[in-house]
């Protein structure tokens, strides 16, 4: 375990350094335009999981914590001038709260009410923007972020490194989640929660702190967005499709590890960036649907699984 | 291994041979480069129905090249799909900038699309003609960007002013004003209630409402508690369509003498050709109609084109409302291009904001913040409709123009309820 | 005095809307509340029941009478998806929520593309002789778009119900929720009841878009904005109540209809899922529903 944790410390410490030096290599902006929504998509992967892999609880709204993340950090900044990093913290607690309140209203009876009342979470929350003046309703509100620190050489590239040092910090956090007692408990939740709640495992405590931990990086993953389109609305920030691909990422790289979401998010997200600039979106869509039809029909362990049967048997 | 050699030399030769027109033509020819045309039109999504708009790019494309190109360089479109989402957006001018090396773009769709994008080709100085976005470029204030569509200068306030032009001269006291919840008919509502206040008349109802709202009932009952003598309304497809509807289950007060504004909808043909003779009376916007102060040999040819291949594509046969600005905006971006013999973004700008330019819907000038001089929305009264037959729209007299004075083809004719009824 | 106008006009309103919703949660009470499949692409089907509606609506024929000749192929339909789920799902003992919760998630989505490169992304709409007159009952004004596809789910409603109630294989149905192992012993296959119910699930989603089509024009995308909707109704009649899911539909038609007289009608989208989390957090058995 402690050699894992090395190597996968050191593998840290690269992708940081790469994303820092990066953007002064590789010239061309489209790439961290591109790479911005990729990284987003693997933090967004990486905190639907907690809950969804580790404990089993499916959230039809991430895009609801993504959007209180987005308004949150857009408000912030624009009213008070805050800070980028405080912005992201704002937002990544708000949404732990969020996490709790819906876990608190829902989780004490089966799964299956916690997934239908995520459904409706995005609802309120989408009319609660449209109806606050202050937020720009539906016309949208203008963010022109902050100009870029001088280690970055242009906004595009600055959105990039803070994205990726989010989802880096998500990655990091779902791995101790897993190793830790709480990943333990969780898998006992997912396994049997009768069972689990006889032998004295704290199972509503486990399943509010997954909660709280999902809903916080979820709401972390939105909090750059702004800077990133310089304009946020409801319609975008609320998007069925961020409610997508935070499952279909997951199920398709795999739910039982942290690595599952990061290959499924990085695959996925790859291919529809390369897409939407070359098939319809419909086609675009249409393939998610059906990629997602088929692992969970076929392959219901996803591409880890697949990869990385020993390993994981020997594991479990 | 001897004749591997061999062979990969066999292949570098005829590679070199294969490539060497290319590397010699690219060097004599640089001219031929085509010019690359950027944009992002919304085959998908929400905002699908716009997409008939790049039925004009082509055409403006393949008339260009037809008449030789531009500066001896044949056009390009890249086109990209943002599937209605502000999201797509940044990526995909980056892309049409950085990596397909576009000299002249052509914004999304609408205010909220294009919002994105504006700050970054103000920070990289580029070149961009605006599609239909309200008020698209009064944050930015980049100097080269260039309004296709007619919505004149402070159009966020302003667009729909013929609306309250007409109403201020029927003596209007009392209006009342809707509007969904979405970007476009957000400002519409809210500019107009400004409008309004300045004429001095009393708002007596002023709600937004939810998009897909299917029932108007309620709505329409606690705007006729409030007697207003106009309705301003601004909605989109689904609601026009139920707010009609609704109007003629519940009725309306008979002094009420404009009914209309800003709703989107009957400008197209799905929904000219479902409501069809219920649409009479209605005091709407638009951008262009076929009337006799409008209809050019120019347009004329454009619609005789536009129609079959639109039908092939099962979009709107009609098209009145958003293609002809596609084509007029590859007009504006081929007068700079030609006009200031370059495709240097402040050359091509600076022709702009200098001269006027001769389009199929007329002659255009820009002020500094690339707003029409002056606006050009009409507001047209729909009469006369008989059927559902959507052919007869093509004639002048169904949608006759009220405003703007210049292009005038007729009078109000109300009440609303009378002129519903006829 | 006029406000009193206002006030009945809107609860006639509400009933009316909440009888529709009525329509579109029936399949769903069957499928989710008996069956206990959660079944979110229901909405969905009920839009493409709505699409069958407008092609056959085309050609001249009423939409009512379109919805009773889509019941056919509407219950194959179902039959052929209970074949797929439970040929993916139930020979592997069961799925369970997460797997069946995507499952059907990736089947909408597929549904709606398929919808809308069939049909386009333009707005649809039937036009009927009735559709824009009104039924004026003293100061009631009632629409009769909204008057006849109220009207539809009461009669499906009961149809349905006396089904279960009341004949041999609407009994089997209730009585596969309950113990599939019992039912397997009185010489009934379970996977064929199920089957069987899924097909009838499916087929009242024709009458559903039907009714959806009536009140206003659709596009593919439009189940969308029911989804909330219909769980609501469902969970709240309590699971596998009927009868109660019209009541229910209708209460909530009411809040809607009177949150957008007398508030506002941009905060009706939130008021079916504000009575579910109350009613999920006070009486998660639902209201009509036995304690569990």
């Amino acid at each position: 375990m402690r050699k894992n944790s090395l190597v996968f410390l050191a593998g840290i410490v690269i992708v940081l350094a790469l994303g820092f030096l990066m953007p002064w290599l590789l010239r061309n902006p489209f790439y961290f335009f591109a790479g911005y929504v990729v990284l987003q998509y693997v933090t967004i992967a990486t905190g639907w999981n907690i809950l969804g892999g580790y404990a089993g609880y499916i959230n039809f709204g991430a895009a609801g914590f993504f959007g209180a993340g987005v308004y949150l950090s857009a408000f912030l900044f624009t009213t008070f001038g805050l800070p980028l990093p405080l912005c992201i913290l704002a937002a990544a607690i708000v949404g732990a709260i969020l996490g709790v309140l819906m876990g608190y209203l829902t989780l004490r009876i089966q799964g299956v009410y916690f997934a239908i009342a995520t459904l409706g979470l995005v609802v309120v929350l989408e009319t609660i923007v449209h109806n606050i003046s202050g937020l720009g309703g539906a016309s949208g509100m203008a963010v022109y972020g902050p100009r870029p620190p001088a280690w970055s050489p242009g906004p595009s590239q600055y959105n990039f490194t803070v994205m990726l040092v989010i989802a880096v910090v998500s990655v990091a956090l779902a791995r101790w989640v897993e190793i830790s007692w709480i990943g333990r408990g969780l898998r006992a939740v997912r396994a049997s929660e009768d069972a689990a709640e006889c032998s004295g495992v704290p199972t509503l405590r486990l399943k509010l702190v997954a909660c709280a931990l999902s809903g916080a990086v979820l709401a972390a993953a939105g909090a750059p967005y702004p800077f990133y389109t310089s304009f946020v609305e409801p319609v975008t920030a609320f998007s069925l499709i961020i409610g997508l691909n935070a499952i279909a990422m997951p199920l398709i790289g795999g739910t039982r590890t942290w690595v599952g979401p990061v290959i499924g998010a990085l695959l996925l997200a790859s291919v529809q960036q390369i897409a939407t600039v070359t098939i319809s979106s419909e086609l675009n869509i249409l393939f998610v649907g059906a990629v997602l039809i088929a692992f969970v029909a076929f392959a219901p362990g996803g591409i880890s699984d697949l990869f990385g049967r020993n390993k994981g048997r020997a594991r479990s | 291994m001897k004749t591997r050699r061999q062979f990969h030399k066999l292949m570098a030769v005829t590679a070199a041979g294969l490539a060497a027109p290319a590397i010699l033509g690219s060097k004599v020819f640089a001219q031929d480069k085509p010019i690359r045309v950027g944009a992002s039109v919304s085959l998908t999504g929400p905002l699908a129905s716009t997409k008939n708009g790049q039925i004009g790019y082509e055409l403006w494309r393949d008339d260009v090249n037809a008449a030789g190109g531009l500066l001896g360089r044949k056009v390009e479109l890249v086109i990209y799909d943002d599937q209605s989402s502000a999201a797509n957006v940044p990526a995909i001018y980056s892309k049409l900038v950085d990596v397909d090396a576009c000299d002249v773009l052509f914004s999304p769709y609408g205010a909220n699309l294009s919002a994105p994008v504006m700050p970054f080709i103000k920070q990289r100085d580029l070149f961009m003609i605006g599609m239909f976005g309200l008020a698209g470029n009064d944050v930015a204030k980049h100097d080269k960007f260039f309004h296709s569509g007619p919505w004149g200068p402070n159009s966020g306030r302003d667009w729909a002013r013929g609306f309250f032009d007409l109403a201020k001269a029927q003596g209007v006291k009392k209006i009342a004003i809707i509007n969904a919840d979405l970007e476009f008919s957000k400002n519409a509502a809210k500019g107009g209630a400004e409008v309004a206040k300045e004429y001095g008349m009393e708002i007596v109802f002023n709600q937004s409402y939810p998009p897909n709202t299917s029932d108007f009932s309620s709505m329409i009952r606690n705007i006729n508690a409030g007697d207003p003598e106009a309705i301003f309304i601004a909605s989109y497809p689904a609601d026009s369509t139920a707010i009609i509807r609704g109007v003629k289950e519940i009725g309306i007060s008979d002094k009420v003498k404009l009914f209309g504004g800003a709703m989107i909808g009957p400008q197209y043909g799905a929904l000219l050709g479902s409501l069809g003779p219920e649409l009479n009376g209605l005091v709407n916007s638009h951008t262009f109609v076929p009337e006799p102060t409008m209809q050019t040999p120019a347009i004329k040819s454009f619609f005789d084109r536009y129609t079959p291949i639109a039908v092939k594509q099962g979009v709107d046969p009609l098209g009145f409302y958003i293609p002809p600005f596609y084509y007029v905006a590859g007009q504006l971006a081929a007068a700079a291009i030609t006009g200031s013999k370059s495709v240097d973004p402040a050359k091509m700008a600076a022709f702009l904001h200098a001269n006027s330019v001769d389009t199929i819907a007329g002659k255009i000038a820009f002020n500094e913040i690339g707003d029409w001089k002056e606006r050009r929305v009409l507001m047209v009264q729909l009469r006369g409709i008989k059927g559902n037959d959507l052919e007869q729209f093509r004639n002048p007299g169904h949608q006759v123009i009220l405003d703007p004075p210049s292009l005038k083809t007729g009078d109000l004719a109300g009440p609303y309820n009378k002129a519903r009824a006829s | 005095m006029l406000s009193i106008d206002i006030l009945l006009n809107a609860i006639v309103t509400g009933i009316l809307l909440g009888s529709v919703y009525a329509s579109l949660a029936l399949g769903l009470g069957i499928t989710f509340g008996i069956l206990h499949i959660p079944n979110i692409a229901h909405p969905t089907l009920v839009v493409a029941g709505a699409f069958f509606v407008y092609t056959l609506a085309q050609w001249g024929l009423d939409p009512i009478v379109a919805a009773v000749i889509g019941l056919v192929p509407f219950y194959l339909l179902g039959v052929v998806l209970y074949a797929f789920y439970s040929a993916v799902f139930e020979r592997k003992g069961g799925a369970n929520v997460l797997q069946s919760l995507t499952l059907f998630f990736g089947l909408s989505l597929v549904i709606e593309i398929l919808l809308s490169l069939g049909f386009g992304s333009e707005l649809k709409s039937v036009s009927v002789s009735y559709i824009g007159s009104s039924l004026k009952l003293g100061v009631l004004t009632v629409p009769y778009r909204l008057l006849i596809p109220a009207l539809l789910a009461p009669v499906t409603i009961a149809a349905v119900w006396f089904y279960l109630s009341r004949t041999n294989s609407g009994t089997a149905i209730r009585a596969v929720a309950h113990e599939e192992r019992a039912l397997s012993i009185a010489g009934l296959n379970p996977a064929s009841v199920k089957r069987h119910a899924f097909g009838i699930a499916t087929a009242t989603a024709v009458i559903a878009g039907a009714a959806l089509i009536m009140v206003g024009p659709i596009e593919p995308f439009a189940g969308r904005y029911q989804i909330g909707r219909v769980f609501a109704i469902v969970v709240l009649a309590g699971m596998g109540s009927i009868p109660g899911s019209l009541v229910i539909a209708i209460i909530i038609g009411i809040a809607e209809a009177l949150v957008s007289s007398y508030l506002n009608p941009s905060w009706s989208p939130g008021v079916a899922f504000a009575i579910l989390l109350l009613g999920l957090a006070l009486r998660p058995q639902g209201l009509f529903g036995a304690a569990r």
